[in-house]
C-alpha cells in the first residue's frame, strides 16, 4: 500500500542524506521525497512517498525515530490528508495546436507559464492521479521535458476531518 | 584509573578555564571536555589533520595508547567499553586514519558499544577539494553510527562532546562520530562545559509501561513451557541480578545468546547453553516447542532464528523486551511488545511476577541437556581445540575476561568456557570482524588490570591485529593470547567441507610466521605446544608470567564446530556431529 509519511527534521546540513541513505540502507523503497521549511524555524519538513504493508511501514516510522535529527513522524495515510504535487511539463506545440492544448489545461485548472516558437510550459498542481491524467493527455503532443516535485501532504484539520 | 598527577593537571586546566576569560584552542577544549566525561584512557594514531590535538596531549593530561594501526586503536577502545560499560574513545586523523576506522566503527554498531570516534579532518577552506588526506568520513560512516557531528564551529566543541557521550552512552547504546576539521581545533574560544544535555530529537525510553508487565505476569502464570531468550541487552543494562530473579520466581530456563553470555551465569542450573545456528541442542529444541518465550535484549538475529521464521517458536506467545522499540516487530512478531530499559523492566516484572506451570517442561530439558551434551572425540594423541578451551575454563575456574576472534575458535569458546560474569566475554557478534580479539584484549585489560585477560584467536584473526604486540610489549599488558592454531582458515574451511564438497578454496595459511619468533621480535613472550602435556606446562608458564604472551597451540586442523544447523535449516535440524560414527 502506498503510504505518505510526514517527517519532521532538524534543519541541519546532511539531515536530508541521513534520512535517505536510512530508508536505502533498510530497503524501504522511496516514491518520492520533498523537503521545505515548517512552520517552527530551525525543523524543516520532509515527506516521504513509499511503498509497504503494516510491517515495513511499522520499521520504517521506527527506524526514522531513532534518527536523531528526526522530531517527529507521521503517516499520513492514517488520516484525513491534503496531498499534492506540481508538474512543470514543456510540450510540443507549434501554433496550430497551441488553442487545443489550452482547451486540454483548462479542466484540469492548470495554467500555461511560457510560450516558445515550438512549444509551451504548463503548471500544474494536485493530487497524483490528477497529473497523471493531465499527461496521459498531452503526451499525444509530445513531451519534450517534464519535471514533478513529488508529494508534499499534511493531515486536515481535525474539525475538517471526513470533509 | 586516574593517577593523581592527572587529576591535579585536569583540576588546574579546569580552574584556569573558569578564570579569567582565558581562551583555549579547539583542541584544547576538546582534551578539557574529555576530561569533564571522566575520560581516562583514549586510543589513537595521530596525523596531519590531528596535530593539533596531538600537541594538546603532550601536556600528558589524559593518558594516551598508541596502537600500530587504527583498527587495533578503535578495537582496544570497544574492548575497553565492553569490559567498563563507558564509552570508549577513539582519536584518528583525516583520511586513511578515519577510513581505517570503519570495521571498529561497523562493529560497535552492530553489537551496541558505545563509543567516541574523534576524527580530524583537513581545514575548512579545503573541505570538498579533494585535499590531501580527505574523506567524507560523515558520509562514509553515516549507516554504521548511532550520530555524527561535524564541527564547524570551535565554540560547539563543548556541547557536541557532551551529547556524542550522551548519546553513545545512554538508550541502545552505539558509536557516535566527532570530526573536527584542522582550522576549528586551532581556532580560539573560552571554554565553557554544559551541565545539562537536552536533544530533542532524541529521549530513549526507559521505563516500561505498567500494563505490558501486568500482561507479561498474566502469560507466564499460564505458561506451560516458558523460556528466555536473553540477549546482550542484559549485559548492557547490568540486569544480570534482576535475570536470575526473574527466572527463578518464575520457573523459567534461560538461554543467552552469543551477545547474552555472562549475563545469565553459565552455571546456573537453569541455563540451557546458547541457541542458534551453533547452539545446544536444549536450547535450539527449547526455542522450537516453548509457548511461551520471553526475548530480553535479544534481536532475534539469523543465527538464532536461522531465519526460518516458519520453524521458529511456532506455538509460542512471544514477549519481546527491550529498549530499542525499532528492534521489536522487525524480525518476529511479538504478542506482548515491552519497550524499555531491561533493568528496569525485570525489576518491575520482578514485583510480584507468578510462578509459571514449568515443572515437567524443566524435566524436559534437564533431560535434553543431559542426553544432549557438548561433546567433542577427545584424542590423547593430539590437541583437540575444545579441550584446549575446556583446560583455559578449569585453570581459570572461569575467572577470567576473555576476548575471541571470529571463527570456530569464537564458537567453541562460547561452547566450552560457562561464562558467569556479565562481561567476562568479548567478542565479534553481529559484526563478524576477524581482528578484533587482540586489540579488544589490550583494551579490556588496560580498563580491568586486576583481572586474568585471555585472548583467545585463530591463525587467521590474529595476522589481521598482530602488529598491536609492540602496545603489549611497550605497556607490559600482561593479556594471554592463545593462538588455536590449525593452520588454516577453520570455519571457511567447516563450510567449504560440509556445503561444497570439500573444495578447500584459498584457506590454507601453513606459510604463516612462526608466532613464538614473532611475539619475540615485540619482546613478547612467546610459547609453542602441540601435544596436551605441553599445553598444560606453556599454559602454567603463562599464568605465572607477570607480562604479556603469546601461546601458539597447534591443533588438529580438521575438527569441525558442532551442533550445527545449516543456512536455510531450522532449529529442529541439527546436525550432531557423530552421525558418522
Amino acid at each position: 500500500m502506498r503510504h505518505i509519511i510526514s517527517v519532521l527534521v532538524n534543519d541541519q546540513p546532511r539531515v536530508l542524506a541521513r534520512v535517505a541513505n536510512l530508508l536505502g540502507r533498510r530497503n524501504f523503497n522511496i516514491e518520492s521525497i520533498s523537503v521545505g521549511e515548517s512552520e517552527e524555524p530551525g525543523l524543516s519538513r520532509m515527506v516521504i512517498v513509499t511503498n509497504g504493508d503494516e510491517r515495513m511501514m511499522e520499521q520504517v516510522s521506527k527506524q526514522l525515530h531513532k534518527l536523531v535529527d528526526v522530531i517527529k513522524v507521521q503517516d499520513l495515510s492514517e488520516h484525513p490528508s491534503v496531498a499534492r504535487e506540481l508538474l512543470l511539463v514543456k510540450v510540443e506545440a507549434g501554433p496550430s495546436v497551441r488553442h487545443e492544448i489550452s482547451g486540454i489545461v483548462e479542466p484540469f485548472r492548470a495554467s500555461v507559464v511560457d510560450v516558445g516558437p515550438h512549444s509551451m510550459m504548463v503548471q500544474a498542481t494536485g493530487e497524483r492521479s490528477k497529473l497523471d491524467a493531465l499527461l496521459e493527455l498531452l503526451r499525444p503532443y509530445g513531451i519534450k521535458e517534464m519535471a514533478r516535485t513529488g508529494v508534499t501532504a499534511l493531515s486536515r484539520s481535525v474539525a475538517r476531518a471526513g470533509v | 584509573m586516574p593517577d593523581t598527577a592527572t587529576m591535579e593537571k585536569m583540576a588546574e586546566r579546569l580552574a584556569e578555564a573558569k578564570g579569567e576569560k582565558k581562551e583555549f584552542s579547539g583542541s584544547e577544549i576538546l582534551l578539557l571536555s574529555l576530561l569533564k566525561e571522566g575520560v581516562e584512557c583514549v586510543f589513537g594514531y595521530p596525523g596531519g589533520a590531528v596535530l593539533p590535538i596531538y600537541d594538546s596531549l603532550y601536556s600528558g593530561s589524559l593518558r594516551h595508547v598508541l596502537a600500530r594501526h587504527e583498527q587495533g586503536a578503535i578495537h582496544a577502545a570497544d574492548g575497553y567499553a565492553r569490559a567498563t560499560g563507558r564509552a570508549g574513545v577513539v582519536i584518528a586523523t583525516s583520511g586513511p586514519g578515519a577510513t581505517n576506522l570503519v570495521t571498529g566503527i561497523a562493529n560497535a554498531q552492530m553489537d551496541s558499544i558505545p563509543l567516541v570516534c574523534i576524527t580530524g579532518n583537513v581545514a575548512q577552506s579545503l573541505i570538498g577539494t579533494d585535499a590531501f588526506q580527505e574523506a567524507d568520513i560523515m558520509g562514509i560512516t553515516m549507516p554504521i553510527t548511532k550520530h555524527s557531528y561535524f564541527v564547524s564551529d570551535v565554540n560547539d566543541i563543548p556541547r557536541v562532546v557532551k551529547e556524542a557521550f550522551h548519546i553513545a552512552t545512554t538508550g541502545r547504546p552505539g558509536p557516535v562520530l566527532i570530526d573536527i576539521p584542522k582550522d576549528v581545533s586551532n581556532a580560539k574560544a573560552p571554554f565553557h562545559y554544559p551541565e545539562t544535555v537536552s536533544i530533542r530529537g532524541y529521549q530513549p525510553h526507559c521505563d516500561p509501561h505498567p500494563i505490558q508487565v501486568q500482561r507479561l505476569h498474566q502469560a507466564v502464570r499460564e505458561a506451560k513451557k516458558p523460556v528466555i531468550l536473553a540477549g546482550g541487552g542484559v549485559v548492557t543494562a547490568g540486569a544480570e541480578e534482576e535475570l536470575i530473579a526473574f527466572a527463578e520466581q518464575a520457573r523459567i530456563p534461560v538461554t543467552t545468546t552469543l551477545m547474552g553470555l555472562g549475563g545469565f551465569s553459565g552455571e546456573h542450573p537453569l541455563w540451557l547453553g546458547m541457541p542458534g545456528m551453533h547452539g545446544t541442542y536444549a536450547a535450539n529444541h527449547a526455542l522450537l516447542e516453548c509457548d511461551l518465550l520471553i526475548g530480553i535484549g535479544a534481536r532475534f538475529d539469523d543465527r538464532v532464528t536461522m531465519g526460518r521464521l516458519d520453524k521458529f517458536a511456532t506455538g509460542a506467545k512471544i514477549v519481546h523486551i527491550d529498549i530499542d522499540p525499532a528492534e521489536i516487530g522487525k524480525n518476529v512478531d511479538t504478542f506482548i511488545p515491552i519497550v524499555g530499559d531491561v533493568r528496569k523492566v525485570l525489576q518491575a516484572a520482578n514485583r510480584g511476577v507468578p510462578c509459571s506451570q514449568s515443572e515437567e517442561w524443566l524435566q524436559q530439558t534437564a533431560e535434553w541437556k543431559k542426553r544432549y551434551p557438548l561433546k567433542f572425540q577427545d584424542s590423547e594423541e593430539s590437541v583437540k581445540p575444545q579441550w584446549v578451551i575446556r583446560h583455559l575454563y578449569e585453570t581459570t575456574h572461569g575467572k577470567a575476561i576473555v576476548t575471541t576472534d571470529v571463527g570456530q575458535h569464537q564458537m567453541w569458546v562460547a561452547q566450552y568456557f560457562q561464562f558467569a560474569k556479565p562481561r567476562s566475554f568479548i567478542s565479534s557478534g553481529g559484526l563478524g570482524a576477524m581482528g578484533f580479539g587482540f586489540p579488544s584484549a589490550l583494551g579490556a585489560q588496560l580498563a580491568r588490570p586486576d583481572e586474568t585477560v585471555i585472548c583467545v584467536t585463530g591463525d587467521g584473526g590474529f595476522q589481521m591485529t598482530n602488529q598491536e604486540l609492540a602496545v603489549a610489549a611497550l605497556m607490559n599488558i600482561p593479556v594471554k593470547t592463545v593462538i588455536i592454531n590449525n593452520r588454516c582458515l577453520g570455519m571457511v574451511r567447516q563450510w567449504q567441507e560440509v556445503f561444497y564438497q570439500e573444495r578447500y578454496s584459498e584457506v590454507d595459511l601453513t606459510a604463516s610466521p612462526d608466532y613464538v619468533k614473532l611475539a619475540e621480535a615485540y619482546g613478547v613472550k612467546g610459547f609453542r605446544a602441540k601435544t596436551k602435556e605441553e599445553v598444560v606446562q606453556v599454559w602454567k608458564e603463562a599464568m605465572s608470567h607477570p607480562g604479556p604472551v603469546v601461546l601458539d597451540i597447534w591443533v588438529t586442523p580438521e575438527e569441525n564446530v558442532y551442533p550445527m544447523v545449516a543456512p536455510g535449516s531450522g532449529l529442529d535440524e541439527m546436525i550432531m556431529g557423530d552421525e558418522k560414527q
